[in-house]
């Protein structure tokens, strides 16, 4: 539908590091067995794999991150969303599983240049110079939950769609020019 | 007050004599130079006095150079920006720097204030103690004065308009201190491929080596310290593993190595648009303390005076700011150390005009050195007395081994040099449990390396080398810190003599001159008439006495005290021990530790997808959990209540719409999704058809409600479960404690897709022909009962449909997704203007809900209640063998007949009772107060009705219906009767439209 | 703060990543209880000085529960393990009998 809005509308804010909200995005929750064969013959479906523990990988303009021992999310664009639930709904409809179209549910924003992860430093209880290439991480910055990997050129974090604003402002507030760590 | 101290005209390796800046002390322009302390600055321009002491009121300069000091602490900053307790001795000086002096009035030079050290002899150990435990008359008569006397400096009154951030970091080694130790620890593990921090204090690196060796000449590899620093430096700074930060405080050492720190980043440039200080949250595999260690003072007679300084910060003035406390100084001591002051004085062209040793035949070549350059050196000698009031004006000379009284000599001087031995710093090792262990030769406690604080691997988190490890020799030092140990060069030194008190033989007047606790005025005598009371815990004596808890927390004067109380009670040192150290090391500001959680951004705040329409309205918000929902939408000038008002009879009327969407969602999936249920609500949910809804309880497993909310059976095997507002996320974390740790071999998936939805509830006789006018879908009475749900494209949209009602109207609630739940809103607003459709905000939602006699979770439960309190026992399966809360329900207290329950109320005088009634009953209770026998849960003014309700949990209260009994609000009483909370519409008529 | 090990996502993470649960290894007492056993199920709690077996919920991370087996006092922690089993298992049994050879048992 046209009339359908991210939380932030696709705000931006250059600092230290360039935060931009990346608008509308597709998310789809994946709930099941992760050994299952079922599931990776419907992951083998969309060209995806199952990723192994805390792995975020991506095919195409897709990217399957690894959230729990039984639970992975699937980005992909907006509009593929509904589909793609029901294909792998349908897929996994023999198992126990479950697919839901969480698109809605959060906001992505993406932390891009050289300095990216301190954005981050001043947020997460994480170690961040050694997080790889390929890691989700799920942890907090500051007081809401958030989850953030690598891709070329920074970071990219998803947090929940209703504290949009308020991890707009800590980002801004850690990423303000001249406050670098290092 | 002023003496014309100039600076010396050369030396000052910290400061940069080519710029000049000023700042102001209580008015006055201070000239200092980049690299200034405000001490050092202040001490240039000949202000020794810096400071009042907290009891008496008596004047004081700094006695120290660094973080230890406890006399000189200024306000610096005007208004909002004003901070106060700063010790000059830390703060660096800045163009334009505003600095006022604390607790004193009028002025500094003259404090009328200090009439208190006139009656200090009436101010003993204990004094406040003993005046507050002394009854109301005292209390009312003293305190007030003593409020106003007995201070440090004002807290602002403005907010704050600096910003703070926090900071984490993960190394394998973090060593605190960058003196010679730190450094060659930092090469050590630097080298060997560690992930290493440097945390130093100071803006400056090398410590106290590169200071002494100004007047020892030792050498490190053959270089002198501050080239070995250099390099060391260099070194250091070319490795990638190696992070090095000056101007960062290491304040707390943790459980399980979590290290707290302080990094002052834009102190010295208010208004600049940076973070003033950022407190950076460290783990470590391991912390090296590097801190050096802290010189004592002596106890003697006005060891208090300003003037009277360590000889160490003598010295630190000296070199590292060519500022001298004066031109002729006295140096007391027990250790050779001093005679490093007295080289650098002499060098300085400073005259010395006497040691004062209090051992019987000091010879090291320390010793010698200064007596070779002609400096009188009297060993066994002491201070009877310091001279002048506000300055030092002179000593009068007596042997120690006396009671002081015979004056031998008056020497004129104008300041003196003090050491009684260094102490470790230990407070790191210790703030974690780290033990120590007294050596008896050196006269210190260090740490106990056999005994240190553990991390979470039951081994070593903490190592202490250099000074701080008691290797207080620059050899032994550098060789404690790295195995590969540079050739050092240092003159050896003869052992101290530990000295706590002289003269040795000081009567009580004398001891009473003896301060201990600079700041809070703790002397010899206090500690002794706390012994004697039968204090003789160190911990009861410390807050007896008050030693050791100003700000700076006892650093000069905890081991002296302790010393002193040992004496007293005639026990060895290590019989008494030390009081805790506790973290921070100094002081840290409020607004480091809030860090970001400021303003905007002080808590995360939930938004709906209509946030901002309902913004623009210019709704009156009411937070909700983290979320925030609109109260009412008053009108221009309209008051809440109208607009409530109008918002309920819009309902009644016609039709309203609420913005539902942060109601919990939880989607529950599985072959086992109903057993789980089952268990989880009170009532039967695995039997709810497909296309049905059920309102449903959720215990906890003590029995009390904690959640209510609709349940859809979507599903086969997938229910969707509405909670509260507030509710949803525990809820969710509820539901997986159970599925994850007692029934996880129970095939169930949950998922809390809350956020996913927008949800609109549209309700009011109106509510379906707006529903219709969308179209899409059929929603009429046939095919969308009362407590049924249907999916299909309302308008276009993708949308659910609930048919429920929280009230006791025709109410549907339509969820779409988020992205599309302003489009909804606005899509409704427009099909209901042809029926004068009216936002309404969660005032108008309980009003109406309470007219219907609806509970609500937080107003009718507080955690204490059981749904039986309610009259909810319909929701309650019979036919269920087991669910959380069943068998606490059987408990002999929740199945007595004597619980409060839920009941309406009418005041007789159609009033609205204050919600905090509570109904007295006869007689008092074991405690002595009214007996009581109930309160009200909710109440309101009802519009539909024109008239208050409430609702309220009344002892037997269903067996009392029209019974009147009398409710109490704040003294007055309010006669209400009981009667059946379902207020209107009791048969259902409207719903099932 | 302590800091623990996620033995589902392996995440060492500090305590403000996770929530607390309380004493592990509760048996759950139903609805044919006595007032005795089910009074000790809700109320009754161990609370050793010594090594306490406890619940925690990686709340800021997998979401997965899990059990800390650690020293009251000592904050030193042996080792964590899946929520999803009714008894620690033997290898950290063994591991804390090393450290404390007079330990009483996790029961």
């Amino acid at each position: 539908m046209s009339d359908m809005v991210s939380a932030l509308n696709g705000a931006r804010f250059e600092g230290f590091a360039e935060i931009t909200e990346t608008g509308l995005c597709g998310m789809v929750q994946i709930r099941a067995d992760l050994a299952s064969a079922g599931l990776a013959q419907a992951l083998g479906g969309l060209g995806l794999s199952v990723p192994g523990r805390r792995a975020i990988l991506s095919a195409g303009d897709l990217e399957l991150g690894w959230m729990s021992p039984d639970e992975l999310m699937l980005f992909c664009p907006r509009d593929r969303a509904a589909a793609i639930t029901q294909q792998l709904a349908q897929a996994l409809g023999g198992e126990h599983a479950m697919v839901l179209d969480v698109s809605d549910a959060r906001v992505r924003f993406s932390i891009r240049g050289e300095k990216a992860d301190q954005v981050l430093m001043k947020l997460c209880p994480v170690d961040l110079p050694t997080l790889p290439q390929g890691e989700i991480r799920r942890t907090r910055a500051a007081q809401t939950a958030v989850a953030f990997w690598r891709v070329d050129g920074g970071l990219d974090l998803i947090a929940f769609r209703s504290v949009a604003g308020y991890v707009m402002g800590l980002l801004k507030h850690s990423a303000r020019p001249g406050a670098e760590l290092f | 007050m002023t003496r014309r101290i100039t600076r010396l005209d050369r030396g000052g390796r910290l400061i940069d004599r080519a710029r000049d800046i000023t700042f102001c002390f209580d008015g006055r322009r201070i000239p200092a130079h980049p690299g200034d302390t405000l001490a050092s600055a202040l001490l240039g321009a000949g202000h020794v006095l810096q400071g009042r002491s907290f009891k008496y009121h008596r004047p004081r300069g700094p006695v120290a150079a660094g973080a230890e000091e406890p006399n000189a602490l200024v306000t610096l900053g005007g208004r909002a920006r004003m901070e106060p307790d700063l010790r000059t001795t830390t703060t660096e000086a800045f163009d334009g720097a505003e600095a006022r002096s604390q607790n004193r009035w009028p002025g500094l030079g003259l404090d009328l204030l200090a009439i208190n050290d006139r009656l200090s002899a009436f101010m003993p150990a204990g004094f406040y103690y003993k005046t507050f435990m002394a009854g109301r008359s005292w209390e009312k008569l003293f305190e007030p004065i003593i409020r106003r006397s007995a201070g440090l400096g004002p807290a602002p009154t403005e907010a704050d308009p600096d910003s703070y951030e926090q900071a984490y970091a993960f190394a394998d080694v973090i060593i605190v201190g960058g003196g010679v130790a730190g450094l060659a620890a930092a090469l050590e593990h630097g080298r060997a491929g560690a992930r290493v921090w440097v945390l130093e204090q100071t803006p400056h690196w090398g410590g106290r080596a590169v200071v002494d060796a100004e007047a020892d000449g030792a050498t490190i590899d053959g270089l002198a310290p501050e080239a070995w620093v250099k390099a060391a430096l260099a070194e250091l700074e070319a490795l990638p593993n190696v992070t090095l930060r000056t101007r960062m405080l290491a304040a707390g050492l943790h459980d399980h190595a979590h290290l707290i720190a302080l990094e002052s980043v834009a102190d010295t440039t208010p208004g600049a648009d940076l973070p003033r200080q950022r407190l950076w949250r460290m783990r470590a595999g391991k912390v090296i303390v590097a801190a050096g260690a802290l010189e004592r003072p002596l106890s003697f007679p006005g060891n208090d005076r300003p003037g009277v300084m360590l000889a160490s910060a003598v010295r630190d003035y000296i070199v590292n700011w060519a500022v001298s406390p004066g031109k002729r100084i006295v140096i007391l001591t027990n250790n050779d150390d001093a005679y490093r002051t007295a080289l650098v004085a002499l060098d300085a062209g400073i005259a010395i005009p006497a040691i004062l040793d209090l051992r019987k035949t000091p010879n090291g070549p320390l010793v010698q050195a200064v007596r070779d350059r002609g400096v009188r050196i009297l060993p066994g000698h002491s201070i009877a007395k310091v001279l002048g009031s506000k300055q030092v004006k002179g000593i009068a000379l007596c042997r120690h081994e006396s009671r002081g009284e015979a004056w031998l000599e008056r020497i004129p001087c104008d300041a003196v040099a003090m050491s009684g031995g260094w102490s470790p710093t230990v407070h790191l090792w210790s703030h974690c449990g780290g033990k120590l262990a007294w050596d008896t030769e050196a006269a210190f406690f260090a740490p106990d390396p056999d005994k240190p604080p553990l991390g979470a691997d039951g081994k070593a988190m903490a190592q202490c080398v250099g000074a701080a490890a008691g290797a207080l020799r620059l050899d032994a030092c550098l060789a404690s810190a790295m195995s590969a140990a540079p050739q050092v060069e240092t003159p050896a030194e003869e052992p101290i003599q530990p000295v706590w008190v002289t003269p040795a033989e000081a009567g009580p007047h004398l001891r009473a001159k003896m301060w201990l606790d600079f700041q809070n005025d703790v002397k010899v005598s206090d500690i002794q008439l706390a012994a004697r009371e039968g204090y003789q815990s160190v911990e009861h004596a410390k807050r007896y006495t008050t030693l050791g808890m100003a700000t700076d927390q006892g650093k000069l004067s905890n081991i002296n005290g302790l010393a002193i109380l040992s004496q007293a009670l005639d026990q060895p040192i290590p019989a008494t021990g030390t009081t805790t150290f506790r973290p921070p090391y100094t002081p840290i500001g409020f607004g480091a530790i809030a860090g970001e959680a400021r303003g905007e951004i002080f808590q995360p705040l939930r938004r709906t997808a209509m946030d901002a329409w309902h913004e623009d309205q210019g709704a009156h918000w009411e937070p909700v959990g983290q979320w925030r929902r609109p109260y009412c939408y008053p009108g221009k000038a309209e008051p809440h209540s109208a607009a409530i008002e109008r918002e309920v009879l819009a309902v009644r009327n016609s039709v309203g719409m609420l913005d539902a969407s942060t109601l919990g969602k939880i989607i529950v999936k599985g072959p086992d999704a109903g057993r789980f249920l089952d268990m989880i609500y009170t009532n039967m949910m695995s039997t709810l058809a497909v296309g049905k809804c059920r309102y449903g309880l959720m215990c906890s497993e003590n029995g009390f409600l904690m959640d209510d909310g609709v349940v859809a059976r979507l599903s086969e095997d997938t229910w969707l479960c509405h909670t509260t507002t507030g509710g949803a996320e525990a809820i969710h974390a509820h539901m997986e404690d159970w599925l994850q740790c007692e029934w996880w071999d129970w095939k169930v998936w949950t998922a809390n897709v809350t956020e996913a939805y927008a949800q609109v509830a549209v309700a009011g006789p109106n509510a379906r022909k707006v529903l219709e006018a969308l179209g899409g879908v059929d929603v009429s009475r046939e095919a969308l009962p009362h407590m049924s749900w249907t999916a299909g494209p309302l308008g276009g949209f993708d949308a659910r449909i609930y048919r429920i009602s929280f009230s006791g109207e025709l109410g549907f609630e339509i969820a779409v997704p988020t992205s599309q739940g302003m489009a909804l809103w606005s899509r409704l607003l427009e099909a209901g203007k042809a029926f004068d459709i009216r936002p309404y905000g969660t005032e108008a939602l309980h009003v109406l809900r309470a007219e219907k006699g609806f509970i609500m979770i937080g107003d009718e439960t507080d955690g204490t209640v059981i749904p039986q309190d309610l009259g909810l026992n319909w929701a309650l399966s019979k036919k269920k063998a087991d669910f959380l809360g069943k068998r606490a329900h059987q408990r002999s207290f929740m199945a007595s007949p004597d619980r409060w329950k839920l009941v309406g109320l009418e005041s007789l005088d159609g009033s609205v009772i204050p919600e905090c009634a509570i109904a007295p009953a006869p007689g008092e209770n074991a405690n002595r107060q009214r007996n009581t026998q109930g309160r009200i849960t909710s109440s309101y003014y009802s519009p539909t009705l024109k008239r208050g309700i409430a609702m309220g949990l009344v002892h037997n209260g269903p067996d009392r219906m029209g019974e009147e009994i009398i409710f109490n609000a704040d003294g007055k009483e309010v006669t209400a009767r009981i009667v059946s909370p379902v207020f209107y519409d009791p048969k259902g008529e409207k719903l099932d439209v | 703060m302590l800091r623990l090990t996620c033995p589902h996502c392996g995440v060492t993470a500090e305590e403000t990543e996770l929530t607390p649960g309380g004493e592990a290894h509760l048996r759950r007492a139903g609805p044919d209880a006595t007032d005795a056993e089910f009074e000790s199920y809700l109320f009754a709690r161990k609370n050793p000085k010594g090594v306490v077996f406890e619940r925690w919920r990686h709340a800021h991370g997998c979401g997965k529960w899990f059990i800390a087996a650690r020293h009251s006092v000592s904050w030193q922690v042996f080792g964590t393990y899946p929520a999803q089993t009714t008894e620690p298992p033997a290898d950290l049994i063994e591991t804390i009998r090393a450290a404390i050879p007079t330990w009483e048992g996790w029961q």
